[in-house]
């Protein structure tokens, strides 16, 4: 049985890792940049629903949206105001540029809300599954994060394949110009890509906190760079991939950790990360990207 | 007034001046040819007419409205299709998908299904392969589904940019007798083409561009007679 709830546990914290992943590889499809910052919006996004819930004692599902709007709002203006000006500047100035404002929200958060963890209270209010005579115990906030997660990813492919602001993004992500000449807004049409991303991650963040509840200024930082992974991992710019990418991150993670070692079980995910990419250079998923003529 | 009238036009890479000044015009139902050698300026002119690079100094009229105070993407909605060097089909997209991108901004259902009727009367080829990537078709098709997506839009004028790059004799051929039914049937055309002995022989009247200015022009059916346009273009 503990190979069930490892298995479990493991698509529950994969499924998170693949509602991140989704905000960095939908922003590199669309944008060409690897937004870094991208982990510390899920931190903002918590930090939000904490004081919203604990400091303001209001109820949770007003904390997560409120925590969706913060965040998509927040998104949309890094991308406004640091990520915009630097359009046509190398990639380099501009993952440069991702970097200072991941350490700016850090830090902001740190003047905010000081450097002591905080103990989050879950936003998640269903009770514990137990099957198998007990044998297997599933947390309520387990089952909360796989259901919301699938729901999301439904939602996300139904936008995007079947809504026109969603084929708009297919066709920015390939060629802005081309997509411009059809009379699609591409500045809108980047916008509403950071939007949903942060968005997202506001509700990885509270799914994240409910099932390991410590708050920091740093919260962000190591799903960020996990999630960054699992997007490289299943092919950057694939919706599809980031979505298996995260739950088999996850699931490798959280065996690695039953069966292997607690301490090296993320030495263990990257390392089949530099496997998978020495194989396929392109991630799981990932298209070979055309040589325009 | 013409349609789309240039006035003294300027456009410039950095520090490079691509385009030096120029103006000319488009009257309604023409078939306009701007041609000239590789490098000097054609692409350069069509982009900053739809946009996708801007002037630096001049005016772009079209029917009474300056396009270099539109924002860009509001430029299909008026009326104007282009056809881009290279094609830009969405490679990743099908054919009918990338079809009814062309019909991005228009809003009536039954209106975007009778244009999509129309190419693929126009274009059989496409609509054997709707469901094709269009990554997976070959040139002279990637041109005619970018022929295609570009009359989705219902323009009274299309710009055309070297629409026979790359292609077969006989495709050529097919591809221009295309322009030519897309004229008759009412929309203007301006033709941009390496190709000047095609474009001249299907055009009304035509522009010969040299790094960045209007060397020649006049009536098509007098330019294919030049003796310096026969020498330099018809390679005579
Ligand atoms: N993106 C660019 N950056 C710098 N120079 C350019 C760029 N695009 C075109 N040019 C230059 O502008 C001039 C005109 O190019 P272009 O308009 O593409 O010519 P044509 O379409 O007639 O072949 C050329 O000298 C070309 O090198
Ligand atoms: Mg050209």
């Amino acid at each position: 049985m503990s190979f069930l709830s490892y298995l479990v546990s493991g698509i529950s914290l994969g499924s998170i890792y693949a509602l991140i992943a989704l905000g960095y590889t939908m922003v590199y499809g669309i944008a060409k940049m690897l937004n870094f910052a991208h982990g510390d919006v899920i931190m903002v996004g918590a930090y939000a629903i904490y004081t919203i819930c604990i400091t303001w004692g209001l109820p949770p599902l007003v904390g997560v949206l409120g925590s969706i709007v913060i965040c998509a709002v927040l998104g949309v203006v890094i991308e406004k105001v640091a990520y915009k000006p630097l359009r046509k500047a190398s990639s380099l100035a501009v993952l440069i540029t991702a970097i200072g404002v991941s350490y700016l929200l850090q830090n902001a958060a740190l003047l905010i809300f000081k450097s002591d963890t905080k103990s989050f209270t879950s936003v998640v209010n269903i009770p514990s599954l137990d099957l198998f005579d007990n044998q297997l115990h599933i947390q309520g906030e387990t089952i909360a994060t796989i259901v919301v997660s699938v729901i999301i990813m439904i939602a996300l492919n139904l936008f995007i394949n079947k809504t026109k602001p969603g084929r708009a993004m297919l066709a920015v992500s390939e060629d802005k110009g081309a997509a411009q000449l059809m009379g699609i807004n591409v500045n809108s049409t980047i916008s509403l890509t950071f939007l949903i991303g942060s968005a997202l991650a506001a509700v990885a963040g509270a799914l994240l906190c409910s099932s390991y509840p410590a708050l920091s200024p740093t919260t962000g930082a190591m799903p960020g760079i996990k999630a960054f992974t699992a997007a490289v991992f299943g092919g950057i710019g694939s919706i599809p991939g980031a979505m298996i990418g995260g739950v088999l991150l996850g699931v490798i993670e959280n065996l690695s950790k039953g069966y292997i070692s607690t301490q090296f079980s993320d030495a263990i995910v990257f390392g089949v990360l530099i496997i998978i990419l020495l194989f396929k250079p392109t991630g799981l998923l990932g298209k070979k990207i055309n040589e325009k003529v | 007034m013409a349609m789309l009238e240039i006035k003294d036009l300027e456009v410039c890479y950095g520090v490079i001046r691509a385009i030096k000044g120029i103006s000319f015009e488009v009257n309604q139902g023409e078939v306009i040819a701007l041609i000239g050698a590789n490098g000097a300026g054609k692409t350069t002119i069509l982009h900053t007419i739809t946009g996708l690079i801007p002037a630096k100094s001049g005016s772009i009229m079209f029917e009474e409205k300056d396009l270099l105070k539109t924002p860009p993407h509001k430029i299909v909605g008026m009326g104007m299709a282009h056809v881009p060097e290279g094609r830009r089909v969405f490679q990743n997209l099908s054919v009918l998908e990338n079809l009814k991108l062309g019909a991005y901004t228009r809003k009536d259902k039954a209106e975007i299904s009778e244009s999509l009727k129309m190419v693929y009367e126009r274009f059989p080829r496409l609509e054997e392969r709707k469901n094709q990537v269009a990554g997976t078709l070959s040139g002279g098709e990637q041109q005619m589904l970018a022929m295609g997506r570009a009359l989705m839009s219902k323009p009274r004028i299309i710009l055309m940019d070297e629409p026979s790059m790359g292609l077969s004799p006989l495709l050529v051929s097919e591809i221009f007798d295309i322009i030519r039914v897309i004229s008759e049937s009412g929309t203007t055309v301006l033709l941009v083409e390496q190709n000047a002995k095609k474009a001249l022989s299907i055009a009304d009247r035509a522009y010969v561009l040299e790094t960045g200015n209007i060397k020649l022009s006049g009536k098509a059916s007098d330019l294919i007679n030049d003796e310096s346009v026969r020498k330099a273009y018809l390679g005579e």
